[in-house]
């Protein structure tokens, strides 16, 4: 490639960072498919994908299915009724739940995010006595369950008032995760170590190296952890269940439980409505997830491959 | 420096939390009053309390059921996406849209489409001819219902696997194909080896997932909702460790089973590493 006269190839602009094949590829691995082989091929295909997606179109149809016909399985709802939703809002303080939620997830996100870089920076750029000892102990508590140190920080939080607040759904992600250190880490290692020392001839301090050199070239991994953890964080009912009794603070999976079991699960049996409840609380993250799929995904690959 | 968010978050809401959480399940502790110590009994009732055999007798046929499941549904789909070409972006985000779903509601979704009468998944099998089973009371289907709403959001490990496969160098399968090997052949000999510690990986990620699941199963099966009478058929360790914690509040049992969790994990986790380093292979060395 450093023969200028050579013609370029088309993907020749793109470099790759880490150890990723080149991403024009288009061999099959067992040889082109045809006849009867690529009928059943393409019907496997089919039936999974819309295994896979169909479930969320059917949500939204369920979702402005009035209450009689919401168990129907019909694509097109015969009638629409959009008072459900209005049924959804006046079920409780939900606008307050997506703000909460919202809240939370983003401050969970941040937080995690540049703590854990913060962390995996330091493990992968400087040599220290135990380095290796004190990452192989990052490590073990990723197999540590929950469910072993729930009851003591539970008991934390409450000694310093904070049960009831949102401050627990999140706060403990200032202090780094252990698997997005082990994500990032790897990362890290993959930058060239000369970057770094030509910035410290031309004196950067070790917050400059971190912010200006690490960060930047790490955009991808970066965009992994907070997507991953904006949906972890969004997602989970355990601890919005430990931490908040009061129903403005409920986050949106919270308040949605709360929803499916008074409307769909106990009295009148109004799944329409538990239905377009889950609608919102699905649509935000989908939202995001328009927005960071591609490089998320592509992102996530490349994790696979070292991992 | 650098280190230092980890450290002090590992001392605060790690290291300490473990010591006062091994302490506590030597005693008896029930959040209004102080613990009074009460030796082993509560890791004796362990062994005595019958729904403690039950959820876990419940976690490990659902972890049975979706790790092998879960495993080879997303390796199949992952070597489905990789013939598609260049379509296969649009494939990935679809299979993965279901991840982002969160899980109550993903969870009460199911609830209508595995429903016993009416719901689509017993719908389409009437196409098929067959009669669906009662998904979601039915006690011998309650794990498969949890399995499969966990099935379909293995959105990540599909993407991990068309990755891997990606990876696996072509020549090998133009050799094996000169050596004569058919699909199957070329499965066995070339690409699982070859993606062995991606399987390895993902079966790992399943396993401790699978032993801690909560979400779906207190979604669709606990609550307030829940009948006095309701049989333990879909209790799994961490919804019971929930209650035992946070709804019955006895803290110091909780935290003994909290501990069998911990050991559990780490039994099961050694064994699949022992079996795996027989198994998986690493590209430059045989071993590591």
């Amino acid at each position: 490639m450093t023969d200028l006269e050579t013609p370029q190839r088309a993907d020749a602009h793109v470099v790759p960072v880490t150890n990723a094949a080149p991403p024009t590829r288009d061999w099959r691995p067992q040889g082109g498919l045809r006849g009867v082989g690529r009928v059943l091929y393409l019907a496997a295909l089919t039936v999974a994908t819309l295994a896979f997606v169909y479930p969320l179109v059917w949500l939204v149809s369920a979702a402005v299915k009035p209450k009689d016909q919401v168990f129907d399985n019909r694509l097109w709802p015969r009638e629409f009724r959009w008072q459900n939703f209005a049924d959804v809002f006046a079920a409780g303080p939900v606008v307050q739940w997506l703000v909460n939620s919202v809240t939370v997830s983003l401050a969970a996100a941040i937080t995690v995010t540049l703590s854990s870089a913060l962390v995996a920076f330091g493990f992968s750029y400087f040599q220290f006595r135990y380095r290796s000892a004190l990452f192989g102990l990052v490590l073990a508590t990723m197999m540590l369950p929950g469910a072993v140190t729930m009851i003591p920080v539970y008991l934390i939080w409450n000694h310093v008032g904070l049960v009831n607040t949102q401050i627990p759904l999140w706060a403990q992600n200032l202090f780094g995760s252990a698997f997005y250190i082990f994500l990032l880490r790897q990362f890290f290692l993959g930058i060239p170590r000369e970057l770094f020392d030509a910035a410290r001839v031309d004196g950067c301090s070790y917050a400059g190296l971190f912010w200006r050199i690490a960060l930047p070239l790490c955009r991808p991994a970066l965009v992994i952890v907070f997507v991953f953890e904006l949906q972890a964080s969004w997602s989970d009912l355990l601890k919005p269940l430990i931490y908040l009794q009061t129903p403005e603070f409920f986050t949106m999976p919270r308040g949605l439980k709360q929803i499916i079991d008074g409307f769909a699960l106990s009295g009148e049996y109004h799944w329409e409505v538990a239905m377009a409840a889950s609608l919102v609380a699905t649509i935000p993250m989908i939202i995001v997830f328009a927005f960071a799929q591609r490089s998320f995904l592509d992102g996530l690959a490349t994790q696979g491959r070292q991992g | 420096m650098f280190l230092a968010p980890w450290i002090i978050g590992f001392l605060v809401f790690t290291a300490g939390p473990m010591v006062v959480s091994l302490f506590l399940s030597f005693t008896d502790y029930s959040f209004v009053q102080a613990p009074t110590p009460v030796g082993t009994s509560n890791y004796a009732q362990l062994f005595s309390d019958p729904r403690i055999g039950k959820a876990l007798g419940n976690t490990f046929i659902y972890a049975a059921l979706f790790v092998p499941l879960g495993t080879v549904v997303s390796l199949l789909l992952g070597m489905l996406l990789l013939r598609v070409g260049r379509a296969a972006g649009f494939f990935r985000t679809a299979f993965y849209l279901p991840v982002m779903t969160p899980a109550v509601a993903a969870a009460g979704m199911f609830l209508m489409l595995l429903n016993g009468q009416n719901g689509l998944v017993n719908h389409v099998l009437g196409w098929v001819g067959i009669q669906g089973p009662q998904w979601t009371t039915d006690p011998a289907w309650l794990k498969p219902s949890l399995a499969m709403v966990s099935l379909w959001t293995v959105g990540g490990s599909i993407v991990i696997f068309l990755a891997a496969l990606k990876n696996v160098p072509q020549q090998l399968y133009e050799a094996a194909l000169l050596d004569g090997a058919g699909p199957v052949r070329r499965f066995f000999s070339v690409t699982l080896p070859m993606i062995s510690g991606t399987v390895f990986f993902i079966v790992i990620t399943h396993t401790i997932s699978a032993l801690q699941m909560f979400d779906q199963a207190y979604t669709m099966f606990y609550g307030p909702q829940q009948k006095a009478t309701a049989s333990d058929d879909s209790l799994v360790y961490m919804v019971y460790l929930f209650q035992q914690a946070f709804q019955f509040f006895h803290m110091g049992f909780a935290s003994a089973m909290a501990w069998l969790l911990f050991v559990i994990i780490l039994v099961i986790t050694a064994i699949q590493v022992r079996v795996g380093n027989r198994f998986v292979y690493y590209e430059g060395g045989p071993t590591r």
